[in-house]
């Protein structure tokens, strides 16, 4: 699995950072989503799905590879 | 905006007799029939289209060519209003986002954690009030209200020694029982100290939020009128919604002992728990309002320039086709119950979001186990706000 983020979208939510928390941070400037690991575990890959399915800015997008 | 046609039905918020933790039933026919369909918002107000199906929902909210601003035509409002610049919400880009930025920091997960101990210890305070008062107790009045105004005072900066100050003016504020001649007083009251406080931090910074304010002022983003319009929107957003949440949670809760049990016996995880009572409870309940700049389409539908929306989030929260046949249950070990949309979706999505769920976790479990016994008093009854945008119980008399 192949994680992005379009940074410029991220609206802080926090609801990633929430969900996955070993995939993804907040700046500690103003709480932009921060990726950890753009090719995540498979243990971590059903909560990097929902983290794309419920961020409100549609900023995560996952690419199965 | 056309008034009153005879043919589109007047938006009822009216719940069910006997089910007053469930939307009207009338929704589930529209999400069916008519998913998204045209309503008016009363006797010669206007119409606008009412959205109730969770995947239309998120489509509108999350589509740039919506916007929140209420002084555009076709706004769906029963009556005009305008808002402070400060008042982000019903600001478009790039004026919200301008806002909405100086202040995420402050609502990060990580800081917000630093407030889940604080917020134990006004709790657990409060709870000793309540307790050494004795039943019976109204909840709302003892707990709900209080904690989340004491909370932002937190998280603003606002010095404990105001802290009766600001919790006795924001609760004016949300009072249906005093004047609006009373309420404009408060509202001042409150401005002129949230801009007092402001000037103070820009003198002598600290490190909260009314300091990040302060900061924005000098740098010239914004007036100093503006960052305390920005203080009082926060207590506007995060207080009353808060304290429906908590005292509605309550309700849930009793009305489902067996789901309660379930979270104490640690089938049911707590983060996951407190989702789902957002989704199953979804207080806003008068919906999201925005307005068309543009022509677009959302499912089948045409929505024209001009056009009002309304987004019924009680309704998508109930969406089967997403929840499941089990989606008017409430079920705390629900898989996708994070779905949810009850904090709203898109640019918009709620700011204070990691502060409502620290809050509702703290308290929700704690209050049982304090309160084993709790239970709304023999021989009194639940009031609820009916008409309110947000909904939840106006007076919850416990005993224990
Ligand atoms: C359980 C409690 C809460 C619920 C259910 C709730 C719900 C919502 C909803 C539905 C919206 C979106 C409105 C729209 O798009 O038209 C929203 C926005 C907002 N909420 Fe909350 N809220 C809660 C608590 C809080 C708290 C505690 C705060 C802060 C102290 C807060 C601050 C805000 C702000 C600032 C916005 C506007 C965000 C923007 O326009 O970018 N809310 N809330
Ligand atoms: S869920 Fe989306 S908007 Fe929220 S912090 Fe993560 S990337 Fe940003």
């Amino acid at each position: 699995m192949q994680v992005e983020v379009d940074v410029p979208k991220c609206v802080a939510s926090g609801q990633c950072v929430l969900i996955a928390p070993d995939v993804f941070d907040q700046r500690d400037e103003d709480g932009i989503v921060v990726l950890l690991d753009d090719s995540p575990p498979v243990e971590q890959y059903a909560a990097v799905r929902e983290s794309a399915l419920v961020c409100p800015a549609a900023a995560i997008t996952v690419s199965e590879r | 905006m056309a008034t009153t046609d005879p043919g589109v039905p007047v938006l009822s918020m009216a719940r069910d007799e006997g089910a007053p933790l469930d939307p009207p039933r009338q929704y589930e026919g529209f999400r069916r029939e008519a998913p998204i369909t045209r309503v008016s918002l009363g006797q010669d107000a206007p119409t606008a289209w009412l959205v109730t199906r969770w995947e239309d929902a998120r489509a509108v909210l999350a589509n740039p060519e919506v916007s929140t601003d209420l002084t555009r035509p076709g706004y769906p409002a029963r009556t005009p209003m305008t808002m402070p610049p400060g008042f982000f919400l019903f600001q478009d880009d790039p004026v919200h986002d301008l806002f909405r930025k100086v202040l995420t920091r402050e609502f990060m997960v990580k800081r917000i954690e630093a407030l889940r101990a604080p917020t134990a210890r006004i709790f657990d305070g409060l709870m000793d009030e309540m307790i050494a008062q004795g039943p019976v107790t109204d909840f709302v009045e003892a707990v709900a209200l209080p904690l989340p105004s004491l909370v932002i005072s937190e998280l603003l900066g606002v010095p404990y020694a105001d802290h009766a100050f600001f919790q006795e003016h924001s609760k004016v504020l949300i009072d249906t029982t005093v004047t609006g001649e009373q309420k404009a007083t408060a509202q001042a009251a409150l401005g002129d100290y949230l801009e007092t406080l402001v000037q103070q931090r820009r003198k002598e910074p600290r490190d909260d939020l009314i300091t990040r304010l302060g900061e924005q002022v000098d740098a010239g983003t914004f007036s100093a009128r503006d960052a305390a319009d920005v203080g009082a929107f926060l207590l506007f957003a995060g207080h009353e919604t808060t304290a429906n949440m908590i005292g509605l949670g309550v309700l849930a809760l009793l009305d489902h002992p067996d789901q309660l049990s379930r979270l104490y016996a640690g089938q049911a995880e707590l983060a996951t728990a407190i989702e789902e009572l957002l989704r199953y409870l979804t207080i806003a309940q008068s919906g999201l309002a925005r307005v068309a700049t543009e022509d677009f389409s959302v499912g089948d539908t045409t929505i024209r320039a001009g056009d009002g929306l309304i987004i019924m989030l009680n309704s998508a929260n109930r969406d089967e086709t997403v929840f499941s046949a089990t989606a008017d249950d409430l079920d705390l070990t629900r898989s996708n119950a994070r779905q949810h949309i009850a904090f709203g979706y898109g640019i918009h999505q709620c700011l204070g979001q990691p502060l409502a769920r620290m809050e509702l976790q703290v308290v929700l479990p704690e209050v049982f186990r304090r309160m084993p016994e709790l239970r709304v008093a023999d021989g009194h009854e639940v009031v609820y706000k009916s008409h309110a945008a947000a909904y939840g119980p106006a007076f919850l008399p416990v005993s224990w």
